[in-house]
């Protein structure tokens, strides 16, 4: 790797590093001040949306209660996106006059959307409305990031709490994420990506005349659409020719920073993140990706805060960083290195000042390698599954990193709020599979951990999982499930066990080769967000439930410290023991073996 | 269960009017008062007054007298900007040697005698289909050519190119490239110029 890479790297990681504690001071603090006497700055603003809502916000939840309102909220919030798909030829603020969109297609982006995600089954400018962009997909950008927050905070609070049977109240922590965290980063972010060429407006898409007119064909379709055939079963072509471009715009900024900072991902146009309108420079690209880890980092410092005892937090950000930054060093490499076939056709991919070498099939040239390749990482380590370069054309190590931080349960850094429950999760495994190694009990932050939170911790861990390896193996008995793959051979199952990986885990990037805008996958991948979703966050604040009951057991002689580098180690191991027992058959069958098939061919 | 679907009915409605009308209406007025520019494509005219492109996205180029950009994989023409897409073609799919054979093929053709190696993202399909630019490399491949058929010295073209060079942003992100665009109009214009 070049040294300007390393720097480009090394200052990436060094600003989000910087900037965990601040932030995760702030965030503490918005959740920890009661309302009354309150002194946040859109308080007012806060109080009236209760009082509309006929919400009373000293009301405290039960853990029960509190996954109730989660359902309910998103189930709305289901409704609204699938109607405004399926009315947007109807509604206003659609200047190219777009279609209504299919009943499996909307089903599947709503779900997409209310389960943070954004799986893009969709092309956005091809297929959405500015209204559907805006009022639908920006609007659970946020409150779908919001309740993932909020489901967090309700897990510090069972550590939290002692002899106490509620774990706050949903509406609260869901409109302070979204009004005092998520809205004033999304204002900073959207003004500085609007400096830098990201489009903002309500017009129709502009043409413009090219300099150079293009001549190309299309297949000939009769009235009912099929290509017509001529005798020799080859399908009739029109020549055509055009001078014009026309450029998709649109409300972009405002979707783009809240997509970025909410660990969203759905793009506004079809390619995300690689289009010049969505991350037009190197500076927008370097923020874009700041913002996709910045809230989970953050989040560590405060969960550090609210337990009273900031080390822990630092272990779980050490642990996650670890992991992180050494996939990076995998991916990065295996892209620089180029595709040996590209060599045997005897093309340039070296590194040097003229130009960034590697493999650049799917990348932009601004980006170059490095910045595609830690992008790949730092989105599949989030869940929020923005991309800037097309992971179908990475390198076989290239695209199974991505694909098995995904798999590792979407923990390392995670969504936001989501990857941290999860990585608390996995904790709770960790002092318990040391407790029994040990002798020790197990407990964490004080509270025993007993049979009904291993059980919970068992079904959070294995249902994403079962939703992947069950799905992909679904799919490939099926012909409608092989009839989408676009790539041959081991490269072509890759495809399928990316999508599942990134449905099944919440993530919701892809290898776009593969045809998943078809009913078989618009539904069966839905259903897999849902349950990745749903069937871990109740689960979760069951576990919530269950620890804020229990007393603090004080510290003793028995207990296993927590807030140590060698834990940092066992989180680490117990994180990755389950994802690469689970997953390396499966990635042996796709990657693995298609790696040994390129070096083996040249 | 009606307990919570009220509120949750109406918080979600007021927090739409929030976030999905309020913040994308304030982010458009801010944008298209201080950054007007910008926030509408960052558009580019002809001396005329005609829109010719924006400067942030690609055009296709496939005459000899001009530099060519990325490869596109969009439909059905290439650097179609209102349909994005990549090849998503794999590393080993032998699509993709068969793509990449075609475009050498091309390249030799309009330039038989350039020794130089190829450089990698002047035949691989950019990431969006609307790369605008090219590296340092894709550029030096092409000087000698188009200075041949401009009729041109090779050596004033280089500092056009030179000229149109971006370095990396802030000296630290990125990297280095060439707009090819704004290349070609530049070369459009100083052959009208020179007249």
């Amino acid at each position: 790797m070049t040294a300007q890479g390393f720097l480009q790297i090394s200052l990436y990681i060094v600003t989000l590093l910087l900037l965990a504690k601040p932030l995760g001071t702030y965030m503490a603090k918005v959740y920890q001040d009661n309302s009354e006497g309150s002194a946040h700055w859109l308080a007012s603003i806060e109080n009236l949306l209760y009082r509309l809502s006929g919400i009373n916000a000293d009301q405290e939840m039960r853990w029960g209660q509190y996954a109730l309102a989660l359902l309910a909220f998103n189930l709305m919030g289901f409704f609204v996106v699938y109607g405004l798909q399926r009315f947007q030829d109807v509604l206003p603020l659609n200047p190219q006059a777009l279609p209504a969109i299919s009943p499996d297609s909307s089903f599947n982006t709503a779900v997409s959307f209310i389960t943070n995600t954004n799986w893009q089954g969709y092309s956005g400018e091809a297929t959405l409305s500015y209204l559907t962009q805006m009022l639908g997909l920006t609007v659970q950008n946020f409150v779908s990031a919001a309740s993932g927050m909020a489901v967090l905070v309700a897990l510090i609070r069972g550590f939290v709490r002692r002899n106490s049977n509620s774990l706050g109240n949903f509406w609260v922590d869901m409109t302070r994420s979204t009004l005092y965290i998520l809205l004033p980063l999304s204002l900073l972010l959207s003004f500085v990506l609007v400096g830098q060429g990201v489009v903002q407006t309500f017009k129709p898409y502009q043409t413009v005349k090219l300099q150079e007119s293009i001549s190309y064909s299309i297949p000939k379709l009769d009235d009912a659409g099929k290509t017509i055939l001529d005798d020799e079963g080859k399908p009739f072509v029109e020549n055509l020719q055009t001078n014009e471009q026309t450029l998709a715009l649109g409300p972009a900024a405002s979707q783009i920073a809240i997509k970025q900072l909410g660990t969203n991902g759905g793009g506004f146009f079809n390619v995300n993140s690689a289009h010049p309108f969505e991350n037009p420079t190197p500076l927008s690209n370097f923020l874009e990706m700041l913002a996709i880890l910045l809230i989970p980092a953050a989040f560590c410092f405060t969960f550090g805060l609210m337990v009273g005892d900031t080390r822990q937090g630092w272990v779980i950000l050490g642990a996650m960083t670890l992991v992180l930054v050494t996939l990076i060093f995998v991916t990065v490499p295996a892209e620089q290195n180029g595709n040996p076939v590209l060599t045997t056709l005897g093309i340039d991919q070296t590194a040097s000042t003229q130009q960034a070498g590697g493999n650049m099939e799917g990348k932009e040239t601004r980006f170059g390698i490095v910045n595609s390749a830690l992008w790949a990482v730092v989105t599949t380590a989030a869940s929020n599954g923005s991309v800037n370069s097309m992971h179908d054309s990475y390198t076989p190590i290239g695209g199974m990193v991505p694909m098995w931080l995904m798999q590792l349960g979407e923990v390392i850094f995670g969504g936001v709020g989501s990857g941290l429950y999860g990585m608390i999760v996995f904790a709770i495994v960790a002092v318990f599979i040391a407790g029994l190694m040990i002798g020790r009990t197990p407990e964490y932050l004080g509270k025993k951990i007993e049979a009904y939170e291993m059980k919970m911790a068992a079904i959070i861990i294995l249902i994403p999982p079962l939703m992947v390896l069950g799905g992909t193996a679904i799919s490939l008995t099926l012909a409608v499930g092989k009839a989408s793959i676009f790539n041959p051979g081991a490269h072509g199952f890759s495809e399928v066990l990316y999508a599942w990986s990134s449905a099944g885990n919440n993530n919701g990037s892809a290898f776009g080769g593969l045809s998943a805008n078809v009913p078989y996958y618009n539904f069966m991948l839905g259903l897999a967000m849902l349950f990745s979703r749903y069937w871990l966050m109740v689960p979760v604040l069951a576990i919530a439930g269950s620890l804020a009951a229990k007393k603090k057991v004080p510290t003793g002689l028995g207990t296993l410290p927590t807030h140590t580098p060698l834990f940092a180690l066992l989180l680490i191991i117990t994180v990755l023991m389950v994802g690469a027992l689970t997953f390396i058959p499966a990635l042996a069958l796709g990657p693995i073996i298609e790696h040994l098939q390129m070096l083996g061919q040249h | 269960m009606t307990t919570y679907l009220k509120p949750a009915l109406i918080l979600l409605l007021l927090l739409t009017l929030v976030t999905g009308v309020i913040y994308p209406a304030l982010v458009t007025v801010f944008a298209q008062t201080l950054f007007n520019f910008q926030a509408n494509g960052s558009l580019l005219k002809n001396p005329q007054g005609q829109l010719i492109g924006s400067e942030l996205i690609g055009q296709s180029f496939s005459d000899p007298h001009y530099f060519w950009g990325r490869p596109s994989a969009t439909g059905p023409y290439p650097y179609n900007a209102a349909a994005s897409s990549g090849s998503n073609l794999g590393p080993t799919n032998p699509a993709l040697s068969a793509a990449i054979s075609a475009r050498i093929q091309a390249l030799k053709t309009v330039d038989p005698d350039n020794k130089l190696p190829i450089p990698v993202d002047l035949i691989t399909a950019s990431g969006s289909g609307l790369d605008p630019h090219i590296s340092l490399a894709a550029a030096e491949y092409q000087i000698n050519r188009v200075a041949k058929m401009r009729k041109l010295d090779e050596e004033i073209l280089r500092e056009l190119v030179d000229a149109y060079t971006e370095d990396r942003q802030w000296f630290v992100f990125g990297e280095p490239r060439i707009n090819v665009l704004k290349l070609n109009i530049a070369l459009d214009q100083q052959a009208v110029n020179s007249k």
